[in-house]
C-alpha cells in the first residue's frame, strides 16, 4: 500500500528488540541511568543470552507487526555462557538470507554487540535503526500474512 | 461373511497433490483386504468412479473417515474441502500438503501472476504466441465452459476447514496408516482433536541408527553429489544438509537408511510454530566459526536455504508465504 506523506509523518517505527540479560539489557539501564535521549521506538524483551533468541521468535515479531527487530548480545568472547552469542551470530546468519528470500528487507533485521558499559552506543544504534526503518517505511508483513489472496 | 457391525465408510481425495499419498494408501498392500473387511470406499477419484455430485448427494455426517491429501490451491480443492468436512465424521489431512503445504507450497515463494507468465509466456516448451492464459470461465458455441480459478496463495487443509487429525509424510508411511485404521475400527481412544497421528513424539535422529558426535563443528556444506559418505557417520557432520534433527519421527529413517538426507517431510514436533525456523536453528547451532567471514562462508554454502528449511511447510509456516 503506497504510504501518503500524512501517513508517513504519522507513523513511527516499532522495534522488537531481545536484549540479553548481562550485556545489552544492562546497557539499555545504563542509557536510561544516564539520562541519554534516543528513539522511543523499541519494545525490548529480555532474554538471558542472546543464543536464547530462536529463529521464530523473530518471524513471529515480523508476523504481529514489528517493523525490525534489533538483537543485542555481549561482545564476541564475553558472553556470561561462554558461547551463546556466536550461536546466536550463526542462526543470524543464516536467517538473514531466509528473511532476503522470503521477501523481507534485510536492514528490518540488526544484531549488534552491545556490553554492559556501552549506554552511549545502545542510543547511537536504536537511534540508527530508527532513522533506517522510517526511510524503509512501515512493515506490510502483517498485513501481507494475515490477508489470503485467492 | 457376516458382519456383526456395519462396514464404516471410508473416502479419499485429493487436492493439489502429485497422486504419491493415494498410491502410499495402495502400498500397504494385502493390508487393503483387512481394511476393506472393515470398511466401504465410498470415493476415491484415483480409484473410483463416483462424481462429485454423488458426494455432495450424501447425508451430512454419512462418511466416517475422509483422508484429504494435497494442498489447497484452487476452487475446486476449496469446494471439496468444504463439502467432505460436511459429509465426514472424521477428517484427516492425510500427507505433507495436506498438513503444512508440501511441495506445492513452495508456490508461495511466487504470486499467480509470475506462476502463470512463467508456463503461459516464458516456458522453453511453449508454443503460445498470443500469451494466452487460462480463463475461470470462456464462452464457446457449445455454450459456458469453467475451470477452477487459480488462487494466489496455496493453503493447508486446517488453514480452509476444520480437520481432526493430520497424518504427516510425502507420503505417509503405509504402516502407521494401518496402525491408525486399526486403532480407529477397534474402537481404541482417539487422540484429542487437531493431534497429528501415525507418527512419532520424537524427532529422527533419534531413530537414526547414523554415528553422531555431540561437537558437529560444520565449516560448510556440500550437494550430496559433491562428497561422497561414509555410510555410518551423521551425514550433517559430513557436510550433507539434513532436515532430521528438527523434523518428526515416524517414517523409519527411510531417507537416512536409503543413505540419502532427511527432507523434513514428517514436519515439526508438538508445540513448534514454525518448522522452517526450527530447522534454520537446528542447523545454525552446528555450524564452526566465529568469525562473521567463517560462518558466512559456511551459511553461503546452503543453496536456497528458505526453500530448503520450508520445503514442506510454507503455507503452514508463520509467514505462509513470500510478503513482498
Amino acid at each position: 500500500m503506497p504510504l501518503t506523506e500524512q501517513t508517513k509523518q504519522d507513523w513511527s517505527p516499532r522495534i522488537v528488540a531481545f536484549f540479553c540479560n548481562w550485556c545489552t539489557y544492562t546497557a539499555s539501564d545504563l542509557a536510561g541511568v544516564s539520562r541519554l535521549r534516543y528513539a522511543p521506538s523499541t519494545r525490548v524483551i529480555r532474554v538471558m543470552c542472546s543464543g536464547r533468541i530462536d529463529p521464530e521468535f523473530v518471524i513471529e515479531a515480523f508476523t504481529q507487526g514489528a517493523d525490525g527487530v534489533l538483537i543485542g548480545g555481549c561482545h564476541p568472547g564475553d558472553c556470561h555462557y561462554s558461547e551463546g552469542n556466536y550461536k546466536c551470530l550463526r542462526r543470524y546468519h543464516l536467517l538473514q538470507r531466509v528473511i532476503a528470500q522470503m521477501g523481507i528487507d534485510q536492514r528490518r533485521l540488526r544484531l549488534e554487540w552491545i556490553s554492559a558499559s556501552e549506554g552511549k552506543r545502545l542510543q547511537e544504534v536504536v537511534n540508527e535503526m530508527t532513522e533506517t526503518l522510517r526511510q524503509l517505511g512501515p512493515s506490510t508483513i502483517r498485513e501481507v500474512v494475515q490477508t489470503v489472496i485467492k | 461373511m457376516a458382519q456383526d457391525k456395519p462396514k464404516l465408510k471410508l473416502a479419499v481425495y485429493w487436492g493439489a497433490a502429485c497422486g504419491g499419498c493415494c498410491v502410499s494408501v495402495l502400498d500397504v498392500h494385502e493390508k487393503l483386504l483387512d481394511i476393506l473387511a472393515h470398511a466401504d470406499l465410498v470415493f476415491w477419484p484415483i480409484a473410483l468412479d463416483i462424481k462429485y455430485k454423488d458426494v455432495e448427494e450424501m447425508p451430512d455426517g454419512s462418511i466416517d473417515i475422509t483422508l484429504f491429501n494435497g494442498a489447497v490451491r484452487n476452487s475446486e480443492n476449496e469446494h471439496m474441502a468444504h463439502v467432505l468436512r460436511q459429509k465426514s465424521k472424521i477428517l484427516i489431512a492425510y500427507g505433507s500438503c495436506a498438513y503444512l503445504g508440501g511441495i506445492p507450497g513452495l508456490a508461495n515463494f511466487s504470486t499467480r501472476e509470475e506462476l502463470l507468465r512463467r508456463v503461459y509466456e516464458e516456458s522453453e516448451s511453449l508454443d503460445n504466441p498470443q500469451k494466452i492464459h487460462p480463463q475461470p470461465s470462456t464462452e464457446v458455441s457449445e455454450g459456458h465452459l469453467h475451470i477452477p480459478s487459480f488462487y494466489n496463495d496455496v493453503l493447508t487443509l486446517g488453514q480452509v476447514v476444520d480437520v481432526d487429525y493430520y497424518i504427516p509424510g510425502c507420503p505417509p508411511q503405509s504402516e502407521r496408516l494401518v496402525e491408525v485404521f486399526m486403532d480407529i475400527v477397534s474402537g481404541k481412544d482417539l487422540p484429542p482433536k487437531g493431534s497429528v497421528i501415525g507418527a512419532s513424539i520424537r524427532v529422527q535422529c533419534d531413530e537414526c541408527k547414523r554415528k553422531k558426535s555431540d561437537k558437529k563443528g560444520i565449516t560448510r556444506f556440500y550437494r550430496p553429489w559433491e562428497v561422497t559418505d561414509d555410510g555410518e557417520t551423521c551425514l550433517n557432520e559430513q557436510g550433507i544438509l539434513c532436515m532430521g534433527p528438527a523434523t518428526r519421527a515416524g517414517c523409519g529413517v527411510r531417507c537416512v537408511e536409503g543413505n540419502a538426507p532427511c527432507r523434513g517431510c514428517y514436519g515439526p514436533l508438538d508445540g513448534i510454530g514454525d518448522a522452517g525456523a526450527r530447522i534454520l536453528s537446528a542447523i545454525a547451532s552446528m555450524l564452526d566459526g566465529k568469525e562473521p567471514e567463517e560462518i558466512s562462508r559456511a551459511t553461503d554454502s546452503i543453496v536456497d536455504p528458505a526453500g530448503t528449511f520450508y520445503r514442506f511447510s510454507l503455507p503452514g509456516s508463520k509467514l505462509r508465504r513470500k510478503v513482498s
